[in-house]
């Protein structure tokens, strides 16, 4: 299964793990989108932590409209761990998504700043 | 019958008193300035009731207020009942208010709570609740018999207030509304209207406890009556009015009558009810709310048997 | 304790926008607690306020504390350093904490970065409901320990109105009836003779009627 490489992958016991700070600071490092893979819904082997994902990640969505940085960057996904091609296909989908929304401006107010952004720009 | 007995030349009163059934209908101020209006109304209805009640900004809405059209209706030679709601005027206002009414002849008050202010056209406004209609009703009476304002204050002449407060059967818990309304009655509520009646199962069900407690002795009970103006009217009420209690059969007799036909059919049922209430035990009158409807007060006064208004001096 | 709401972000935006060092400071207390301006909260504003700036061209500097409390004068004494170095600070404390601070750093601007909404408690995670006015004068031995002034939505001494209807009360079905709930539970502790006791005119002045408020506990005072 291949996806593309721009994707780095942070691996959590449950998508209930990802705090809201965890999608900000992200965010403010200079990653251009950030998505979660969650399990489908109803199936979280931690009951509702997928739920939990879900909520934090429309709350980051409505503060990264209001600041100009723009919510459609960061997303949420159900899938099962079995969904192997899914799981590709989606890293496509949102790669695709964020190609045409450009580089967040914070990515392009730091490489103006001279800022080496610490995650890698895709070729 | 022994009515607690403070003094007051109210007309009502002496209605009451001579063990007439009462008659009172009510007259919504216009969203303005243009006191003719209130002529209007008062001169549709005014023959056909013992008094008129006015309401005071009814569900929040800001209206030409109470006292002014109260002053004018007393003026053109009827019976006002000033209504009186604590929502917007703390105790100061409100004892002042009295004063007012009563440096004009007006001797009949209603004591409300008044409808929350988010209900109304103006929701950002703070709202008072100083006091609440019991405590009114306490303070009207403190003013009434001892000529003295809440503070203590002994003033040279008292208002003479027949007084009144309102009661809904239909509200919950229905276990408490007589106890509620004992509690008004024991600050000093003389009359009781009710809010309007559909479904006489539950208000004949109210009066019997009332009756039991003994109450109606102490209090003369006037039946809240609203015609339905149309099935959607009566849907509306039923659906979107807090505390309202259609029945079905209400909006079924209404449906199954051809929509140029529910008017009539509308009054044609108030009527009934009021012939039905008459027989119930405790009953002492009928207070007629057609609003925006005021013209068919006569009719339903006549139909109910209850015209012409009986002369008391 | 105090219940609050984080300000909405452009309102927070609106008055500092045009600053270059901002300092948000979070409070311990009951703004933890009701997770509205705790040090997690602060965190996130921060975050936000830092990549608003970024995008808008600007390079300014946001950086996030906490104080255990700002409604005491020794906390807030311990930030004054930090504070120097900012031309404002936003605090996510309560109105108590944000007026404090203000008095104790009189010439640094100090912008609310929350609504201070009620005295309450914690239903559930995530949800906070109303239950003290801070009226001055308890009644609650009397009401069965449901207070009518702030669950009462006519602060009612002799509820309910009629407008009560399937326990609720007429401004809303997610609002209970308060004097409803009195009812039930003076039932529930036999004690129904206070319901049908009427309560006199409530005597405002040690509310907020009375004026800015003030206790002094003489043992204690300096």
């Amino acid at each position: 299964m291949s996806y593309p490489t721009n994707v780095k992958i942070v691996k959590l016991p449950c998508s209930g793990r990802v705090d809201i700070l965890h999608l900000m600071k992200a965010m403010e490092e200079g990653a251009d989108g950030v998505f979660v893979a969650g399990c489908l819904e109803g199936d979280c082997h931690y009951q509702a932590g997928n739920l939990r994902a879900k909520k934090r990640v429309a709350y980051v969505k409505e503060i990264l409209d209001k600041i100009g940085v723009g919510g459609e960057r960061v997303a949420m996904y159900n899938l099962s761990a079995g969904q192997g091609p899914r799981f590709a296909e989606i890293a496509r989908e949102m790669t695709e998504k964020i190609r045409e929304l450009g580089p967040s401006p914070i990515r392009i107010a730091k490489r103006q700043a001279g800022e080496r952004p610490t995650t890698e720009e895709a070729a | 019958m022994s009515i607690e007995n403070g003094n007051s030349p109210s007309k009502l009163k002496k209605i009451f008193e001579a063990g007439h059934f009462a008659v009172t209908s009510e007259c919504g101020p216009p969203r303005s300035s243009d006191g003719h209006e209130v002529e209007e109304k008062a001169h549709l209805i005014g023959d056909y009731v013992d008094a008129i009640n006015v309401t005071d900004n009814q569900t929040a809405v800001v209206r030409l207020c109470s006292l002014a059209s109260c002053i004018r209706i007393k003026q053109m030679g009827y019976e006002p009942i000033l209504q009186m709601v604590t929502r917007d005027r703390n105790r100061i206002g409100m004892q002042a208010d009295i004063l007012g009414a009563a440096s004009f002849g007006i001797d009949t008050m209603l004591c409300l709570t008044g409808d929350h202010q988010s209900f109304g056209d103006h929701p950002t406004a703070a709202n008072v609740f100083d006091l609440d209609s019991t405590q009114l009703i306490a303070t009207v009476k403190q003013m009434r018999d001892e000529k003295k304002l809440l503070s203590g204050f002994e003033m040279k002449v008292g208002p003479q207030m027949f007084i009144g407060a309102a009661a809904n059967p239909f509200a919950d818990p229905f276990e408490i509304r007589v106890s509620r309304l004992a509690k008004k009655v024991a600050a000093g509520a003389q009359f009781i209207q009710t809010q309007c009646i559909y479904n006489m199962e539950k208000f004949k069900l109210w009066m019997k406890l009332i009756v039991d407690r003994g109450l109606h002795e102490k209090v003369y009970i006037m039946a809240g009556l609203t015609p339905m103006k149309s099935l959607g009217m009566a849907k509306y009420m039923k659906n979107r009015v807090p505390g309202m209690d259609v029945p079905d059969s209400v909006i079924n007799r209404l449906a199954g009558v051809p929509k140029e036909k529910q008017a009539e059919e509308g009054i044609k049922m108030c009527i009934e009810q009021i012939q039905e209430l008459k027989e119930v035990e405790g009953v002492r009158g009928f207070h007629i709310m057609a609003i925006e409807w005021e013209q068919k007060v006569p009719e339903i006064v006549k139909g109910g048997g209850l015209y012409p208004r009986p002369k008391v001096d | 304790m105090i219940i609050a709401k984080p300000k909405p972000i452009d309102e927070i935006i609106n008055e500092v926008k045009d600053l270059d060092k901002i300092l948000v400071a979070g409070c311990d207390g009951c703004v933890t607690v009701c997770e509205a301006g705790g040090m997690k909260e602060a965190q996130i504003l921060g975050s936000a306020l830092r990549m608003y700036f970024r995008q808008a061209g600007k390079d300014t500097k946001v950086d996030e504390i906490s104080l255990t409390r700002q409604c005491d004068r020794p906390y807030l004494e311990q930030a004054a350093d930090k504070v120097k170095e900012y031309d404002a600070v936003v605090s996510l404390a309560c109105g108590a904490g944000v007026q404090f601070l203000a008095e104790t750093f009189n010439g640094k601007p100090i912008f609310p970065g929350v609504n201070t909404c009620f005295i309450g408690v914690t239903e559930q995670k995530g949800e906070w409901t109303e239950r003290c006015q801070a009226c001055g004068d308890c009644i609650l031995a009397s009401t069965g320990g449901i207070c009518p002034i702030a669950r009462c939505s006519k602060r009612m001494s002799n509820g309910p109105c009629g407008g009560s209807s399937n326990g609720n009360c007429e401004i809303s079905k997610d609002t209970a009836c308060g004097w409803h709930l009195i009812y039930e539970r003076l039932k529930e502790l036999g004690q129904l003779d206070r319901f049908e006791r009427p309560n006199e005119p409530k005597n405002w002045s040690t509310s907020r009627d009375g004026g800015p408020r003030k206790v002094i506990k003489e043992v204690s005072h300096q």
